[in-house]
């Protein structure tokens, strides 16, 4: 039980390390998602996103050796993907969610089916900070030990939550999510909003899948996501669509995800299996709470079909 | 130039207007003059074409033919773009205000320039500089959703202003506002107009606006102007015959004495619902509806009218309270609303009544299809029965309608409330719950349906009439009471009700 020296302190900080190892797709993704619903349109193919981003990461990283241009390239490929997606969805009676969802499929199909050669090498990884350095304990290395991409997330949590009301470019995304017709009146195409929102927000899914594949865990296989797509768009409407709730939301996730490895590595032989649902278990509990029959949801954009 | 909007008011003139859609002419050969710093009124009924001519003078539209003239100057309007570099603006009847920005965002994002990134600090000091100079006071950090409908459609008013218009067309502006509002709003527009700074074309089809503020008045009718003239020189009966021709106005029937001693069929008491939002609630103290009575609900909407007829059909759960018809709890299922013959006409019926795709008489047949001729169940629907049951409602109630078997949504706004009316009406009628029955509706149906209400009273229905005008409320009620922020603050007999008195009510100033 006491074989790593610092005993139970270890669940609250494998739990804290693995907030911030897992939470960071997650951050990314649903960043992505929330610039894509406050523009009013609801783009679920960002699962399919992430698993093209990871495999395009991969390989690029695999060809060239560096993580970076491998980066670069999950990231146009994901650009691609929400153009894609914001483009079919400009035409009348097509609707989004269904879209999304060919996308998802689509997405890891096209994934699969050009990742096969690369599930052998192995790709050089995307460079991680010590924090924790000051410390001798390896746990405290361990959980400290932080990616570029967590600390990139977080600021853009930050800036997104600032932009949305000191640019004017985040004033017209939320314009033409609350509102086509006031947006039509100031001489704001909508569509072409919505177009560069999805793009935008493909393309950060598309790094957050360069994430899994380049860092945590760091190869690349099929089953590399399970579901972090899909759960990152359902943290948008639990984090009421702000960027810093997103961030929080995805480190509470991330948090939760970490329970199970952490009871585990502390000696807990039993039920520790449970613990592994308990990111769903917070999310539906936290979903349940916060909701109500009787009342329509606050802060969502009025543009949202979903809201509709 | 002018201490308000740094411009001097313009004015505008069409020459011979026409706009066609295929073989329908919608506007033919219209031409009016409205100018530099006058308050001009434009009369007309639903359909009349008032939308299609200030949407040609805005470049919405792009007319068959027929000229702008902007200050004497003939110019090319394109696009509503084209139109506010010429200065002129429109106040939509339906808010184009963003409802999640606050009044200060959604000034600033409207403006031609905006800077990248936006130094608010800045924004805020030239904002209130600008603010003190308008006749309008009002919070610009409140997000627009939480801003009142009158302060909405001052801040509407505001923002073209803002945007430096000096023409601006206003479409039925006071139809969300209080009276008192109203007043407020066409006042100061109209000192605007009398010191130069604006010219206004205000669409209406309230003739007491007209007669008070404007100067001038155009009628349309069917697309073509009718009449025109200074509004000192006409009088209410020459508008309505100029906006309406000689067609027939179904008469209000007069009103049978009302028993003070009827039976009170709807008993509200202590009633609690949440509202809307889930933070507020609705309470209803108490409620009593005599049969053959009509008790008018005022109120500006959003303040609980919405929740609580949601509350008496069914469709909103109560915390507590109880609602009785005739003694007996009522909670609003088919079956009691069957035995107990309580029938609903909500707002915006298409939406709330009605199955838009399903057939005329499909939607005529839904409280009769499944029982027979003694109430009693059927196992088999029998469409011949509907189509017989319909077709003589709809000849009874004049519906037009292609034919019966047509989608009701692709009836007018008027004949599917006239459908609607024709399947709540018929039969007995113990009670009758009525919301806004007129809204959107022209001339003739209003008076038709309002007569058809009066007509259920007279014949013993106890009315419950939620209504948002109120001019309606004060032409049908024996009681008016108001209802605001969720509960009902005031009450008065029909001889005592003051406009003045219940307008305070319904802002809340008590």
């Amino acid at each position: 039980m006491d074989a790593s020296g610092i005993g139970l302190w270890g669940v609250p900080l494998a739990i804290l390390g693995g907030a911030i190892r897992v939470s960071t797709p997650f951050i990314f993704v649903s960043l992505g998602e929330a610039i894509t619903e406050r523009s009013g349109r609801i783009n679920l193919g960002l699962e399919g996103t992430l698993v093209f981003g990871a495999m395009a990461a991969y390989a690029v990283a695999v060809i060239t050796g560096s993580p970076w241009l491998g980066l670069v390239a999950a990231a146009f490929a994901g650009l691609c993907f929400g153009l894609f997606h914001g483009w079919i969805c400009k035409f009348a009676r097509v609707n989004d969610i269904a879209i999304g969802i060919a996308l998802m499929q689509f997405g890891s199909g096209l994934a699969f089916f050009f990742g096969k050669p690369f599930i052998q090498p192995s790709a050089p990884d995307l460079p991680a900070i010590p924090l924790g350095a000051w410390s001798d304990i390896p746990q405290v290395q361990a959980a400290l030990d932080v990616n570029v991409l967590f600390l990139i997330g977080a600021a853009l949590a930050v800036f997104l939550w600032w932009a949305f009301r000191n640019t004017r470019a985040g004033l017209i995304v939320r314009v033409v999510g609350d509102s086509s017709d006031a947006a039509r009146a100031m001489g704001l195409n909508p569509n072409t909003v919505r177009l560069i929102a999805t793009g935008v927000g493909g393309a950060l899914a598309g790094i957050g899948g360069a994430y899994l594949s380049l860092y945590y865990p760091g190869s690349w296989t099929e089953r590399i996501s399970s579901g972090q797509g899909l759960m990152a768009v359902a943290l948008v409407i639990f984090a009421r669509w702000n960027p810093l709730g997103c961030f929080a939301a995805a480190l509470l996730f991330g948090g939760a995800g970490a329970l199970g490895p952490a009871l585990q590595s502390v000696g807990v032989t039993q039920g520790y299996y449970l613990f592994y649902a308990a990111p769903y278990i917070l999310t539906l509990v936290i979903m349940i709470a916060t909701s109500s029959p009787s009342r329509s949801l606050a802060g969502a954009p009025g543009e949202l079909s979903i809201t509709k | 130039m002018s201490k308000i909007t740094g411009h001097k008011a313009v004015g505008v003139e069409t020459i011979g207007m026409t706009m066609r859609f295929g073989a329908f002419t919608a506007l033919g050969d219209v031409s009016i003059k409205v100018p530099a710093g006058s308050f001009h009124a434009l009369l007309g009924e639903n359909g009349a074409g008032k939308s299609t001519l200030v949407k040609c003078m805005m470049g919405f539209y792009h007319p068959t033919s027929g000229e702008m003239l902007v200050d004497g100057r003939e110019v090319a309007i394109a696009s509503p773009q084209d139109a506010s570099a010429l200065g002129l603006g429109m106040v939509y009847q339906h808010f184009t205000l963003v409802p999640s920005l606050s009044g200060a965002e959604n000034l600033v994002i409207s403006r031609e320039k905006v800077p990248a990134i936006i130094d608010w600090r800045k924004e805020r000091d030239e904002l209130a500089v600008f603010m003190d100079r308008m006749p309008f006071k009002l919070p610009l950090d409140v997000k627009v959703a939480e801003l009142a409908a009158g302060e909405k459609q001052k801040l509407e008013i505001v923002k073209q202003l803002y945007l430096g218009r000096s023409f601006m067309v206003l479409d039925e502006p006071t139809s969300v506002l209080t009276p008192a509002e109203a007043q407020e709003v066409l006042g100061l527009v109209r000192a605007m107009t009398r010191a130069g700074d604006l010219t206004v074309l205000m669409i209406s089809h309230k003739f007491h606006e007209v007669t008070a503020f404007a100067d001038d008045v155009s009628v349309l009718r069917k697309g073509r102007l009718t009449g025109t003239g200074r509004v000192v020189d006409l009088d209410h009966r020459q508008m309505a015959a100029m906006m309406i021709g000689d067609q027939p106005i179904a008469a209000l029937d007069s009103r049978a004495e009302p028993k003070p001693d009827a039976e009170i069929v709807l008993k509200v008491k202590a009633l609690k619902a949440p509202d809307r939002t889930g933070l507020k609630s609705i309470r209803i103290e108490d409620l009593g509806v005599r049969s053959g009575e009509i008790v008018g609900i005022a109120g500006i909407s959003g303040n609980g009218q919405k929740e609580f007829l949601e509350v008496l059909a069914g469709q909103r759960p109560r915390d507590a309270g109880e609602v009785m018809v005739r003694g007996t709890a009522y909670a609003a299922t088919r079956a009691e609303a069957r035995a107990l013959n309580v029938r609903l006409i909500p707002e915006e019926p298409l939406k709330n009544a009605c199955a838009p795709k399903m057939t005329v008489a499909e939607n005529i047949s839904f409280r009769t299809f499944d029982i027979d001729g003694n109430g009693k169940p059927v196992s088999w629907i029998s469409a011949g029965a509907i189509k017989a049951f319909s077709a003589h409602l709809v000849e009874q109630f004049k519906v037009k309608t292609a034919s019966l078997s047509s989608p009701i949504a692709s009836l007018s706004g008027g004949n599917v409330q006239r459908a609607v009316l024709a399947r709540e009406l018929t039969g007995e009628v113990d009670l009758l719950i009525v919301s806004n029955p007129c809204f959107g509706l022209d001339f003739s149906a209003v008076a038709e349906i309002r007569a058809r209400i009066m007509k259920a009273r007279n014949a013993g229905a106890a009315v419950l009439l939620m209504s948002e005008d109120l001019d309606e409320l004060l032409e049908l009620s024996d009681r008016i009471l108001v209802m605001s922020d969720g509960a009902l603050v005031y009450e008065t007999p029909i001889a005592q009700a003051s406009v003045q008195t219940i307008g305070a009510h319904m802002a809340g100033h008590h």
